[in-house]
């Protein structure tokens, strides 16, 4: 359906990557924000406090992220689109939290705007070392979906993204900023409303007494009921039947669990995004997001100049990764560059991807700032060699 | 004869004729019958709560259809489980956060916290003060066991000193909260407490606190048979009850400062606060109205759904825009 009007400023704006990802969630329909300060995220909370009041929408700054991520899955069982928004040590005490929202496929969205760290680390300069972390910080077994902005137009297109994503799968979607990304300022362009698609909730039909919150009927996702609508429906953390109801044993665990990790890996090649440059012919591929991949495209421009057929491979969604497109680049190329603002993380997936079919280098950056262009173009060089 | 016991203030409906249909059970309809037997054991305190609470429900004619229930985790967590209302069996120690999410997100339900001691003010005590201080539209029904019963008894904030536990073999040092008190003292602007034994002033309690507003804080005391008896050779839940009833005093109004427990002390109950105070969502309503006036926009009553307007899934599309201009306040049982 069309983007709410009451959540969109339609414009050109001059806008940080904080803001303009606040205006993506008001724009997609996020009338529920939780929060809690932290640098470099607090921004975007900021902008939606002001900005709620007038269009329905309630911001509420918690006691801490354990009860904003609490609060936002128990907000989103009203059919309220809900976020919060922190930054590393924020993201940490929000992982139980998230794992609940998986397993009660709650849909909902959170930003991390990383920082460098790790504990308080550094906490106004840039990171993206909390990437596996939002693969597997919770515990158990658990599929989720993250994106990552390069600029702050992304950071709304991307967020109104992450809600749509967040509706279809029912499962907590994470919009893995950086500081850098949060705080530069560029031209957003915010759309109307009517060229907007946003992802309503799509609510059950069933009768009252039939209805069963986990029944899917071969679907990948099942029918979500509100709390207040009449359907005295029941869910929980805990493994649990159609009915939502606990049931203990391995056999149920397989049903749950499975589907809740199926659905997503069985939509992957749907969910990946990314976008390339220069890959077609290319003897080396850079993969990079975020920030880094403003970086590495001098690097590669660099590159190429020196006579190095390079490329760029972009990741937009990080999780699910694009598995299936790194195996056939690696048939083809001879090394993949992969720069991250961490010591060796997405690295690690592009290495599993490639298995050996091409080499793997990593160009680590330990965070507080971006890689030196040349660093890259170093590294890109000596795959080339 | 079974005529009840006005003492122990069981209402014992007598047997009806020999021939009669077997009668539903009188909680049956606030309960998922086919979750029964349920996992609490024999003599356990927290069934009591639930029949109050479901009985007092009947008696507000509060509208089921719009009351929550969320517990966190525990023998008490399971309660969330057990009542045929929206239930969400959360996260150990959040069920308040989740439930203020329910609240904000939703403004005309009535949200009940159902959970343990443990959950509510140990793991979860920093959301139950801050809550409390919001005075957040909750009722926080509060079952104090004096132990984590679901993970083998161990030590709770609440352990009176000297009772024993699991991880306080020789007896508990720490000085526990005085429950009633940190509730108040934080802005609860409801505070009771009673025993598993009251049954008849445990569920006027809770009528009477479902149909006021604000933070709602009832304490109830239950054995915990399996656990805190048996490790305190206290005898068995039936023990403990025969205990609230020689020890238990009810005192409307005390001050909370003198409320706190003692190991097999004076248990004093009753309604120690009831100040109703302007609430979370009152507050900010007015707060934004006087500044923003026709500019503010306030979260319809019946929440932040965005309906598709193509959607047939949806019960009733348009229910959400009847609200707008109405009060966020939620209604008035
Ligand atoms: C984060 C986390 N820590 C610990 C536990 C284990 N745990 C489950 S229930 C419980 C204590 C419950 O005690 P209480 O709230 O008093 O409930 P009761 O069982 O006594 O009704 C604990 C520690 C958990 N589930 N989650
Ligand atoms: S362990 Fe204690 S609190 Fe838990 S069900 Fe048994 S008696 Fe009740
Ligand atoms: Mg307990």
């Amino acid at each position: 359906m069309r983007a709410d009007p009451a959540g969109v400023l339609t414009g050109v704006h001059y806008l940080d990557g904080d803001f303009a990802c606040g205006e993506g969630a008001m724009a997609a329909g996020c009338r529920f924000v939780a929060g809690y300060p932290i640098t470099p995220s607090t921004e975007v909370v900021e902008r939606i406090a002001r900005r709620f009041p007038r269009m329905g929408g309630t911001f509420v700054q918690m006691e801490d992220e354990l009860a904003s991520m609490a609060a936002v899955v128990g907000a989103s069982w009203t059919g309220t689109k809900s976020m919060t928004v922190t930054s590393g040590p924020g993201f940490s005490l929000m992982m139980e939290n998230i794992g609940l929202a998986v397993m009660m496929e709650t849909p909902c969205v959170v930003v991390n705007v990383q920082r460098g760290g790790p504990s308080t680390g550094l906490p106004t300069m840039v990171g993206q070392a909390d990437m596996m972390q939002a693969r597997w910080g919770s515990h158990g077994d658990y599929e989720l979906i993250a994106l990552c902005p390069q600029s702050p137009q992304e950071a709304f297109d991307l967020t109104i993204d992450a809600f749509n994503l967040s509706e279809q799968y029912r499962v907590p979607v994470l919009v893995m900023m950086d500081e850098c990304v949060g705080h530069m300022t560029e031209k957003v362009i915010v759309r109307p409303a009517e060229d907007i698609e946003v992802v309503p909730r799509r609510l059950t039909a069933a009768p009252r007494g039939e209805f069963q919150p986990y029944r899917v009927d071969g679907r990948p996702v099942p029918e979500f009921a509100r709390a207040g609508d009449g359907y005295r429906f029941h869910t929980t953390g805990l493994t649990h039947d159609e009915r939502g109801y606990p049931v203990m044993n391995a056999e149920c665990q397989e049903k749950c669990v499975r589907r809740l990790v199926d659905k997503i890996r069985g939509s992957a090649e749907q969910i990946v995004r990314f976008e390339e440059e220069g890959t077609e012919g290319a003897d080396i591929v850079v993969v990079c997001y975020g920030i880094t991949a403003r970086v590495a495209r001098l690097a590669v421009h660099l590159a190429r100049e020196r006579g190095v057929k390079a490329g760029v491979l972009r990741l937009v969604v990080v999780w699910p990764f694009p598995e299936q497109r790194i195996r056939e680049l690696a048939r083809h190329i001879r090394a993949f560059v992969v720069p991250e603002i961490n010591y060796g993380q997405i690295v690690l997936e592009v290495e599993r991807c490639a298995a050996g079919q091409a080499a793997v280098v990593p160009v680590p950056h330990g965070g507080g700032g971006v890689h030196d262009p040349s660093a890259i173009c170093q590294s890109i060089l000596r795959a080339a060699q | 004869m079974n005529t009840g016991n006005a003492e122990l203030g069981t209402t014992g409906a007598g047997p009806g004729p020999a021939d009669a249909a077997p009668e539903e059970h009188p909680i049956a309809p606030y309960v998922r019958m086919d979750r029964m037997p349920h996992i609490w054991c024999p003599t356990c305190g927290i069934g009591t709560v639930v029949k109050c609470f479901a009985t007092a429900l009947g008696e507000t004619g509060v509208d089921l259809d719009k009351v929550a229930v969320v517990s966190g985790i525990g023998c008490t967590g399971r309660v969330a489980g057990y009542m045929k209302l929206d239930g969400f069996h959360t996260t150990h120690g959040r069920a308040i956060p989740f439930a203020t999410g329910l609240k904000l997100g939703r403004p005309e339900l009535h949200v009940t916290v159902f959970s343990g001691d443990g959950d509510l003010v140990g793991i979860g005590g920093n959301h139950f003060i801050h809550a409390a201080r919001r005075n957040m539209d909750l009722l926080v029904i509060l079952v104090n066991n004096f132990i984590y019963g679901m993970t083998g008894g161990q030590n709770a904030p609440t352990t009176p000193l000297t009772a024993k536990t699991s991880t306080m073999p020789f007896g508990n040092f720490e000085r526990p909260f005085n429950l009633a008190h940190l509730a108040a003292s934080c802005g609860a602007s409801y505070v009771a407490r009673w025993t598993c034994l009251h049954v008849r002033q445990l569920t006027w309690g809770l009528k009477d606190a479902i149909q006021r507003r604000g933070f709602r804080f009832v304490e109830v005391i239950a054995p915990c048979s399996t656990l805190y008896a048996r490790l305190n050779k206290l005898g068995t839940g039936f023990n403990l009850m025969q205990f609230y009833h020689d020890n238990a005093e009810v005192r409307h109004g005390a001050d909370t400062r003198e409320v706190d427990i003692g190991f097999q002390d004076k248990i004093v109950c009753g309604k120690f606060v009831d100040d109703p105070r302007p609430t979370f969502l009152e507050m900010m309503d007015e707060h934004y109205r006087k500044i923003l006036g026709d500019k503010y926009v306030p979260m319809p009553p019946a929440g932040g759904f965005i309906p598709d307007p193509d959607s047939c899934g949806n019960p009733d599309p348009n229910r959400h825009r009847d609200g707008a201009a109405a009060s966020p306040r939620g209604p008035t049982p």
